[in-house]
């Protein structure tokens, strides 16, 4: 956040700042060759999904060694060694690749968990009722996690949806379908598991979730969006004070916080320094990409 | 690699030949695996994939729910974990409803993942025409694919090109739009039995000629040979061209030709503004601008929906003999008045329906 207004960084930012604690609770359930699909709003699940920092913060940053070489930017991270299969800027877009690859784990007989990832605002889309219609009838080995943060840039959820039933909406597909409140972390990684568990059990999908979350900065970029004509600032404070990372934090000793926060202080100045001195790609690289070649 | 098996005595339908090929490539490759509404029903897709579900199993060959953006979303996720998926619609005009899929996903994945990870899909669609298709089943809307970069393109005329461009289309790692006609199921023509491959990106010379090129494209492929026999009788001399890959497009082989006959007709199965046509004019003229004085034409579609009342329907395409005093006047260079009386010989084939 202090680098953006330097201008070193190349694309526009969708922070999951507030709402990492799902990212976190699912991916802490999947393994390397699980996968995940998600949204433009991804920094978290790459990250709780395994995907290199420094790639990350390099793909930032517009360098030849991001993770998609400079080609995709904040919203498209990748990690393919990790199973961060794509996130999309075309809301809801990556809902029906999910699906697509679920079916193909179960054709190629492969134990793999997708998990797709996804906002309250996809769940107006159309494709959205077609991939959990799809999935549900092919009864496939997937957990839909809708991240609602209330918000679809400054549009709030009932400005946009006649009732608050996300969850009902999956569940009528005979999907199980679960609302997990206030950004519980732990009770999210509990029910997460359990479904994933079953997955891996052979038992048939799909799941889903709707974790009630927050973003607490604004849409795209480093600022805020509290004031008249946005949200009202009032709504940040309980979930400041409802932190997931604090409350984690405050679950271990002082000594083993401490040196996580300066394992990950190292990693994020690392990840940094990593972009800042890696080099932007050749020009020859614009053409490069566009087909395979045979 | 284009092969190509000398044995040309066996003649098969164009469905056949794509029921066919399908068939050898869902042999030859387990991760081949075909889906779209109705290709498992009793009519399989007009007999393109007949008797497929019951030979390979209800994983690899199933009926969808109508749900076109989903279900190439799910291609998409197919193609990423390692299946070659062939998502077929009926009409192509169904296609419309996942253009957010095939324009902003799977056009730019390899991309957008910097290499890491590609994109072998196929998307079959199929163009209606007459007995009342209207305005919504008898689109060719295969310019909206060209225009973007990381789609293949490939519309072909004959049961040969279908067979080789299928198997070249399913081998191949990019996302392929396999565009069909109806008009065209009813085309017989020499096949090989054996696999093979009719490469992207090369054009062929289909009759020669010295006063004018000919480009048809799809079904006008087939409206363009007719009128060159019908130019033969004005005294014209017209070489056909099929490009049967419209991306990549070989405008080398058109471009040769019309610095030989000094004239470019392309007839188009679409509209012609902002179409194949224009781009194919369009490239021609800037490789041969200074060398060679050229006239061009591009002929299509009326630019109104297309109309079910066949009065009106007769107008809106072209046709062998509009074709043929349309490039005759091109060659003349003004309006000449002539229109070739019909030939039995070379009369369209009717159409009875229902799709």
């Amino acid at each position: 956040m202090r680098v953006y207004p330097s201008d070193a960084i190349k694309s526009p930012v969708h922070l999951s700042i507030g709402q990492e604690a799902v990212a976190v609770a699912v991916c802490e359930t999947l393994r390397r060759e699980d996968v995940v699909f998600g949204s433009y709003r991804g920094h978290a699940m790459y990250l709780a999904k395994g995907g290199d920092p420094g790639r990350m913060i390099a793909e930032l940053y517009g360098k030849a060694t991001g993770c998609a070489r400079g080609k995709g930017g904040s919203m498209h991270l990748v990690d393919v060694a990790n199973g961060v299969m794509g996130t999309s800027a075309v809301v809801g877009s990556t809902i029906s690749n999910a699906v697509g690859y679920a079916y193909a784990n179960r054709v190629l007989r492969r134990s793999g968990v997708v998990v797709s990832f996804f906002g309250d605002g996809a769940t107006e889309e159309g494709a959205f009722y077609e991939s959990l219609n799809f999935a549900a009838l092919k009864r496939l080995p997937i957990v839909f996690v809708c991240e609602n943060n209330g918000y679809a840039i400054h549009a709030r959820q009932s400005m946009r949806q006649p009732l608050s039933n996300i969850c009902e909406r999956a569940a009528v597909f005979g999907i199980p379908a679960e609302r997990i409140e206030s950004n519980d972390v732990l009770r999210m990684h509990e029910r997460a598991g359990h479904a994933v568990n079953a997955l891996r059990a052979g038992k048939r999908g799909p799941f889903f979730f709707e974790c009630i979350t927050y973003r607490w900065k604004e849409h795209v970029g480093p600022g805020e969006d509290f004031g008249p004509g946005f949200r009202p600032r009032e709504e940040l404070a309980q979930w400041i004070e409802n932190d997931q990372l604090g409350r984690l934090a405050g679950l271990i000793s002082p000594d083993a916080r401490s040196a996580i926060q300066g394992e990950v202080d190292a990693k994020i100045r690392e990840a940094f320094a990593f972009a800042e001195r890696s080099p932007f790609p050749d020009a020859s690289e614009l053409h490069s990409d566009v087909f395979k070649e045979p | 690699m284009s092969s190509r098996n000398p044995d040309l005595e066996r003649r098969l339908s164009y469905v056949e030949a794509i029921r066919e090929s399908t068939d050898q490539e869902m042999a030859r490759d387990a991760s081949v695996i075909l889906f779209g509404l109705d290709v498992d029903d009793a009519k399989a897709i007009l007999g393109t994939t007949r008797d497929l579900a019951r030979k390979y199993g209800a994983e690899r060959v199933f009926g969808t729910p109508l749900s076109e953006e989903a279900m190439t979303g799910a291609a998409i996720g197919m193609a990423l974990a390692g299946l070659r998926p062939i998502h077929v619609h009926i009409r192509m005009d169904f296609v419309m409803l996942a253009m957010n899929q095939l324009v902003n996903m799977a056009a730019k994945t390899h991309y957008m993942f910097g290499g890491q990870e590609h994109l072998p899909l196929v998307v079959r669609s199929i163009i209606g025409k007459s007995w009342g298709q209207g305005a919504q089943h008898s689109q060719g809307l295969y310019s909206f694919f060209m225009h973007v970069p990381g789609v293949k393109v490939v519309a072909p005329a004959t049961p040969y090109d279908a067979k080789g461009c299928l198997a070249a289309a399913v081998r191949d790692p990019n996302p392929v739009m396999f565009i069909e006609h109806r008009l065209l199921y009813y085309q017989h023509g020499p096949v090989p039995v054996e696999p093979f491959t009719v490469e992207a990106g090369r054009a062929r010379v289909v009759a020669p000629g010295t006063d004018v090129t000919l480009v048809g494209l799809s079904y006008m492929q087939v409206e363009c040979q007719r009128a060159r026999h019908y130019l033969e009788d004005a005294g014209v001399s017209a070489e056909v061209i099929d490009p049967i890959w419209l991306s990549p497009l070989d405008i080398a082989t058109i471009a040769e030709s019309v610095r030989r006959t000094g004239a470019l007709c392309v007839v188009d199965n679409g509209w012609v503004t902002c179409g194949a046509g224009a781009e194919i004019v369009a490239a021609v003229t800037e490789r041969l601008q200074g060398q060679r004085e050229i006239r061009v034409l591009r002929l299509g579609f009326a630019p109104v929906p297309c109309p079910t009342t066949p009065t009106l329907e007769e107008h809106f395409y072209p046709n062998a003999r509009t074709i043929a005093a349309a490039v005759f006047d091109l060659v003349r260079g003004g309006p000449q008045g002539w229109m070739p009386a019909e030939r039995p010989d070379l009369k369209s084939i009717e159409f009875k329906g229902p799709f």
